[in-house]
């Protein structure tokens, strides 16, 4: 039978229909992997103990605790309480309803435990062509293994859990093409916000973005994941990657990913995947990477960025951007380099994996924070830490004067400790520059794992370059 | 979820574009476990001074905000994360309508689970509602429209079903259960394949 040419999305949404969409209902789409975590589960457990309800795949439900779970050693595995008793409450939580409802928890002291976006694909699984679901907006992260993976509020956790099932309208799509290569000590991280700043952080609604083109085909798995897990900045609803050779080299032998002759079977399927030669997109934006500087963020959220050799934007007569100056104490036309920093941070689900590691150790190798700077290094999850310290990464983090913690979303959202202090200067490699999303009154610069170790050491904005 | 088929109130303008979530709800107050207490804490770093004191030029603590449930915002509301949270403190505070030229996709699915009409309106509408704070205004979801008391209507974008959904007080759950046979048959045919 012949058929239309169609996108990497579109025929991961149709192999996941139960019931398609009709004028008056939404379609019915299966999930194969519901992720939880402390955080947005636990109202959805009260749902179905409110109603008598029971998962029904636990087996495709897998947990664990990120957000709100501290990164000091001594309060993950003893010797110290967990200092916030609201967040010691959830983890309890979590480890009562996995239990009473047969989820498999990897709970705070477990050795594979992380941040739930970097354990996904770091355990096999997350797959190509899966529907991944999870009550958390960088759900996106997965998306570059070739999952349809998205964001979801906690009554359609509910939802899941209850009947492993989403009622969903189709998104749109959007082709993101990325021509040109990316010059040394441009990474990952600037392409996608360079990607925001083009598009804005509404740019991306109702659309399921695909990143295509020779760039994203040279970027490693890591990179793909930086990449995808900001779509949600641009207001979209995931992010994809067709899978490739190096998406089926990074499965190879994890944990979870099939083996043997279920290797051999699910290849075959994968293979099938990428966009047809002829399949359209409801949108199509061209970006050259070629011509891409270090970007950096300036204002409150992830669109407003640029590019670190350049100014503050002037827009006069526009209150609601003056407000966010006021916020970050800028002033229009000043340039971003050079801007005094108090706080470093080098972690979260958009760059928390071993290779931002290795790209922030790479600057700061025998080279010391400044005085003054706290910098904080938080590897995404257990074995990326295991991973950096065979490397000898923490020696050098340790060496520079940087703190070296356990697994955790940390230093990206203000509710786990981790804060930066009001009115202070923070890089980050982070994914949200919002007003007090590091903490009450933080100022938040989003920049590259490069960006950060250089400004940790010049204790002022610094474009990586310079110590390269 | 109580039925809504008609709203009627004045406006609170909120004249800020991309109002994120951490702004709706900041992260410290997602430690709970319930859905109940966070309306208190709704923007809360905008609301109250670091001595926890109302501040008194914020728009929702002007005595003429008191008892408004529709929420009339700059571009773009609710960009950020995928917190619930932020809905439950927007209708736990009294809101039942959140107004804008574009609202972010999850905090709009969140909405419509919680009794929160998310209302798209084109730019002119907007200007004009942006224009007069407290203005009365009627949300009716039988005819999708927004009327202003200008006389003028403006029709806006809800799906089918979320709008049957709100109109008869029903949530998506019971729906979805009932689907336990397609479901299965789904399963059936997807074989032991898409087990973890």
């Amino acid at each position: 039978m012949a058929s239309s040419p169609q996108t990497l999305f579109e025929k991961v949404w149709h192999r996941h229909e139960v019931v398609a969409e009709t004028p008056a209902t939404p379609a019915v789409l299966y999930i194969d992997l519901h992720l939880i975590h402390e955080v947005t589960s636990p109202q959805a457990f009260t749902v179905l103990r409110e109603r008598g309800l029971k998962l029904r795949r636990p087996e495709l439900t897998f947990a664990t605790m990120d957000h709100s779970t501290p990164t000091r050693t001594e309060q993950v595995f003893g010797g110290a309480p967990i200092t916030i008793e609201a967040a010691a409450r959830q983890v309890r939580e979590l480890e009562v309803n996995c239990a009473a409802f047969g989820v498999e928890l990897l709970g705070l002291r477990h050795a594979r435990r992380g941040i739930v976006h970097i354990i996904g694909p770091e355990l096999g699984l997350t797959q190509p062509g899966r529907t991944v679901v999870c009550g958390d907006s960088h759900t996106s992260t997965h998306g570059a293994l070739g999952a349809l993976a998205f964001g979801i509020g906690t009554t359609e956790v509910g939802h899941v859990l209850a009947t492993q099932c989403l009622l969903q309208r189709k998104p749109r799509t959007l082709a993101i093409n990325v021509s040109g290569k990316l010059a040394g000590g441009v990474t990952a991280k600037d392409l996608i916000l360079a990607i925001i700043g083009k598009i804005g952080v509404a740019g991306g609604t109702g659309h399921v973005i695909e990143y295509r083109g020779e760039t994203i085909r040279s970027l490693g798995l890591d990179e793909r994941m930086t990449v995808c897990n900001m779509s949600i900045e641009a207001g979209a609803r995931a992010g994809m990657i067709a899978p490739d050779e190096t998406t089926y080299a990074y499965l190879a032998g994890r944990p979870r990913a099939p083996q043997g002759a279920a290797w051999d079977e699910a290849l075959e399927g994968w293979r099938q995947l990428p966009t047809d030669v002829g399949a359209r997109f409801d949108r199509e934006v061209d970006i050259d990477a070629a011509s891409l500087e270090p970007m950096v963020t300036y204002g409150t959220n992830p669109g407003m960025v640029i590019p670190i050799s350049g100014s503050i934007p002037q827009r006069p007569g526009d209150a609601a951007y003056a407000k966010s100056l006021a916020y970050m104490g800028f002033e229009p036309g000043r340039p971003i380099a050079e801007q005094p920093v108090n706080v470093v941070f080098v972690g979260s689900c958009t760059n928390g994996r071993l290779s931002d590691l290795r790209d922030a150790a790479s600057l700061l190798r025998g080279r010391k924070v400044a005085r003054g700077v706290q910098m904080l290094v938080v590897p995404g999850s257990q074995e990326v830490k295991r991973e950096a310290e065979a490397e000898g990464l923490h020696t050098v983090f340790l060496e520079a004067g940087a703190e070296w913690r356990e697994s955790g979303c940390s230093m990206c959202l203000g509710m786990n400790g981790d804060l930066v202090p009001k009115g202070q200067y923070a890089v980050s490699t982070s994914n949200r520059n919002f007003e007090g999303r590091q903490g009450v009154g933080a100022r938040t610069l989003l920049a590259s794992p490069l960006t950060a170790a250089a400004s940790a050491v010049r204790g002022r904005l610094t474009d990586p370059r310079e110590l390269m | 979820m109580d039925p809504i088929k008609t709203l009627r109130s004045r406006t609170v303008v909120l004249p800020v574009s991309d109002v994120d979530t951490d702004q709706i709800i900041p992260a410290r107050f997602l430690t709970t476990t319930t859905r109940s207490g966070l309306g208190a804490n709704l923007f809360a770093d905008w609301r109250y001074g670091s001595d926890g004191t109302p501040k008194p030029d914020f728009v929702l603590n002007r005595p003429e905000a008191k008892g408004c449930a529709i929420l009339v915002a700059g571009n773009n509301f609710g960009c950020g994360s995928s917190r619930e949270h932020a809905p439950w403190a927007l209708t736990e505070y009294g809101f039942r309508a959140v107004v804008s030229t574009q609202i972010a996709d999850i905090f709009r699915n969140n909405s419509l689970k919680n009794g929160l009409v998310p209302v798209i309106v084109d730019q002119g509408t907007h200007g004009w509602l942006m224009e007069h704070p407290g203005t009365e205004v009627t949300i009716d979801l039988e005819s999708t429209s927004l009327k202003l008391p200008t006389g003028e209507s403006v029709r806006f974008p809800l799906e089918p079903f979320a709008r049957f959904c709100l109109m008869n007080g029903v949530d998506e759950l019971g729906f979805l259960l009932g689907r336990e046979k397609e479901i299965g048959a789904y399963e059936q045919r997807q074989g032991a394949g898409y087990c973890v």
